[in-house]
């Protein structure tokens, strides 16, 4: 029996779906005092048509799923301040986002990023088969290359920024930033001991620890384009602790540097937990709640941003639940069953209303067609579609 | 190749019992789909090396598909034989390699999204051989006990056992000399009152401390120092190599006990169960919490023991691949908080796993923590969610427990 009441045995995946949302919207009423959106926006609700001239949207998804048990339940909240405490309540709140597609963190984000669910292998390096945000936001839009980037957490990330598509493809996506390759290019001449923290990659396949290596174009990159010299960069990289704080440092540098319009920004610590440490996922759990809050401060302190960006924040699939014996609880996201597949968002921002909860399921390939309504481009490879509360 | 193709001399490369029990049930496997004989396979070809717990589930399979007219046979298996495969998949040398053809099926299944139907039909089948053969009543109850926090005091701000807690009652105030000896002790006497293989086990950590019944299974993280070496080793050898996961992964399936000098006392059954924490668990290979929450899932599942008993020791302190990986090596540095918060969860799932077993509803357990007074008990006639405050003694409460 799960805490919200239902028979994991029993209950078809619908009912569990749902019985988890209930849950997010019941908590989040009681907790930040949030109210239900159904009965303040429907379908079709006509801001659609608001003017899109100088929008900014900023993603961040979470690349190693949390479940709702350390989360947005009860025994969770802990572990979630500034989500709870300070986003949720200025956000619209989808309380049950459901991910149909194959649950590897490269291939779902992918499937995220061009709102169709991608079948390619989760562990190749390959482009997304489908038109990426990015291609339809830069080819709709006419948007120079510096107006689109990813932050992508590990090596196998590198070619999410533009898909394989005729007609989209490359010179048309985003440029990609790979922070612990910038680090691996800043430290190519010196000593990696007291960085190794901020370089290790790939939890999926603990196992399996590829070895990081820079180039000239990641060297290029430091200096072009976040407009630090290397002896910066490294300083300050020291600094931090772990891989995401790097990603967000880059991140703060990109919008205060270039304030692209489209920023995507791919946080993977929590993916810790398939190394079965669950306080290491846990502090992963509350690193990212801390790094949203920072995300969040940034775009409200930098005029380029402030009052005109809609930030989207989810978790790109959830992980095992404890009741299925398939898998093995909070370390992998094996089982595919309803509560890894079911999972949350926050938008927030302009175009979004505050303390508002929709509990109605969407689905993680609407993203890419919200944020299409939300800057004015239209994705129409997408499985998706756009979500009204938002966009 | 189809399953229909099938023919006792396909087995020969199968250890002895496993190709003896194919060519015994070859009308079976012939009848099964493509997408569902592999599977069977898989478990067939190291029965072995099976527990005897899994052997009578085997059997038992072939017992129920046995039973079954033809229009029952089609109607278990439609569901795996409606699956849309690619013929790639018949190319595979799938008798000889089912673990491969497994993951590559699996593979196929989420790109097509065909998962779910898959998984939905498996838990069918599972739970209609279950019913066909139900298990026999247990000799006694079943016992876990579960020791965690070696060495680690609990931070103020930490809400020890919150979970389990709702399962059982809850002692805060129980004294213990000597607990862990206390433990051991209501293992031995269990063990020597079910003299069985593999029912009675002791899962550690760290070192394992001595039993007396010779018939208790052990297994401890510091016993597998050197196989942990070996393999770590290995590990490194790979990624200079430059080879990617699933090509490491397939290396560590084919992998045999005595390349990592896997030969205690030339136990073949605990020598493969013992290689297979440490080729398929994810982390058992560095964190010391984690290889005893995997153990003690796996011993569960496959061994369904009458006793258990798993004592968490700290793991080392995260750090990059390169640290973690040379543990083995050197004197880790260990993170005391994060273990007890590791074990404390992996309490809750021995908890969660021991329920899974045939016999839960009589099933009792208990977690302590170790060099403290606090502790939880749950079973049928504990009340779930209560607390004692009373003083009590942890060999009386193993008394009652066992």
């Amino acid at each position: 029996m799960l805490p919200f009441g239902i028979d994991l045995k029993s209950a078809t995946p619908r009912q569990i779906s749902a019985a988890v949302s209930t849950t997010r919207r019941n908590f989040l009423r009681m907790a930040a005092g949030m109210g239900l959106g159904a009965t303040v926006f429907g379908p079709g609700d006509a801001r659609a048509a608001t003017v899109r001239r100088g929008r900014k949207a900023v993603v961040v998804t979470f690349g190693g799923g949390a479940r709702d048990d350390e989360t947005f339940s009860e025994d969770g909240q802990e572990n979630i301040p500034h989500l709870l405490n300070e986003l949720a309540p200025q956000s619209t709140f989808f309380s049950q986002v459901v991910n149909k597609g194959i649950l590897g963190h490269y291939v779902a984000t992918a499937s995220l990023a061009t709102g169709v669910y991608e079948t390619f292998n989760n562990f190749a390096a390959v482009s997304p088969d489908n038109p990426t945000v990015f291609e339809y936001f830069r080819k709709g839009l006419n948007r120079p290359a510096t107006d689109a980037w990813v932050i992508a957490p590990s090596n196998g990330f590198n070619r999410i920024g533009e898909s394989g598509r005729r007609g989209f493809g490359p010179g048309l996506g985003a440029g990609v930033i790979l922070p612990k390759r910038l680090l691996a290019a800043a430290l190519s001449k010196g000593s990696h001991a007291e960085y190794d923290h901020l370089l290790r990659d790939n939890y999926e396949t603990p196992l399996y620890a590829p070895s990081l290596q820079g180039h000239e174009f990641e060297l290029d990159q430091i200096a072009s384009v976040l407009k630090l010299s290397v002896s910066e960069f490294t300083r300050h990289a020291q600094t931090l602790t772990s891989p995401d704080e790097l990603s967000v440092f880059v991140a703060k540098q990109l919008m205060s540097q270039l304030a692209p319009s489209l920023l995507w920004i791919t946080l993977h610590d929590i993916d810790i937990a398939h190394s079965g440490a669950f306080s290491l996922y846990i502090d992963g759990i509350r690193r990212s709640d801390r790094l949203c809050a920072e995300i969040w401060s940034a775009i409200q302190s930098e005029p380029e941003y402030k009052d005109r960006t809609t930030l989207f924040i989810l978790p790109d699939f959830g992980r095992d639940s404890d009741m299925d014996s398939g898998g093995n609880g909070f370390q992998h996201h094996r089982t595919g069953d309803p509560l890894s597949r079911t999972t949350w968002m926050l938008a927030l921002g302009s175009g979004a209303k505050e303390k508002t909860v929709v509990d109605r399921p969407v689905e993680s390939v609407d993203l890419v067609p919200t944020v299409g309504a939300v800057l004015g481009f239209d994705a129409r490879f997408s499985q998706g579609k756009p979500i009204p509360e938002v966009a | 190749m189809l399953p229909q193709d099938l023919q006792p001399d396909k087995f020969f490369r199968y250890p002895p019992e496993a190709r003896k029990l194919a060519a015994d049930h070859i009308e079976a496997l012939r009848r099964l789909p493509l997408a569902f004989a592999p599977l069977v396979l898989r478990e067939l070809i190291v029965y072995d090396w099976k527990f005897p717990a899994e052997r009578r589930d085997l059997e038992r399979q072939f017992t129920y598909l046995a039973s079954l007219d033809k229009a029952q046979f089609d109607a278990l298996m439609a569901p795996f034989a409606g699956l849309r495969l690619p013929p790639s998949l018949e190319s595979i040398d799938w008798v000889n390699s089912p673990g491969i053809f497994s993951e590559q099926l699996t593979s196929q299944l989420w790109a097509t999204r065909q998962i779910d139907t898959f998984s939905s039909a498996a838990v069918d089948y599972v739970a209609k051989v279950a019913a066909f053969a139900p298990d026999p009543p247990l000799p006694t109850h079943r016992l876990a006990i579960v020791i965690i926090g070696r060495g680690a005091e609990k931070p103020a701000d930490y809400a020890l056992f919150r979970k389990i807690r709702r399962q059982g009652v809850y002692f805060p105030n129980v004294r213990a000399e000597d607990g862990v000896r206390g433990v051991l002790h209501v293992l031995d006497r269990r063990a020597q009152e079910q003299r069985q293989r593999f029912a009675h086990w002791y899962i550690d950590g760290g070192g394992a401390l001595p039993v007396e019944s010779e018939i208790v299974t052990k297994v401890s993280y510091d016993a597998l120092t050197p196989a942990r070496a070996a393999l770590q080793a290995r590990m490194k050898k790979t990624y200079d190599s430059g080879l990617g996961p699933e090509v490491f992964r397939t290396q560590l399936a084919l992998m045999k006990p005595e390349e990592i000098g896997l030969n205690f006392g030339n136990d073949a059954v605990l020598n493969r169960f013992q290689l297979s924490l440490l080729t398929e668990g994810s982390g058992t290979q560095v964190f010391a919490t984690t290889f005893v929450q995997w153990a003690a899932r796996e011993g569960l599942r496959r061994a369904q023991p009458l006793t258990i008993v798993v004592r968490f020791a700290p793991r080392q302190r995260e750090g990059s691949m390169n640290e973690l990986l040379t543990e083995a090596q050197r004197k880790a540095d260990l993170d005391f908080r994060g273990s007890l918060i590791d074990a404390d969860m992996g309490a809750w799932y021995t908890y969660l796993n021991h329920q899974r077993l045939s016999g839960a509803e009589h099933a009792n357990f208990a977690v302590w923590f170790e060099g403290h007074n606090e502790l939880v008990a749950a079973g049928p006639k504990l009340e779930k969610g209560r607390q004692s405050s009373a003083p009590v003694e942890l060999a009386d409460l193993l008394d009652r427990l066992a």
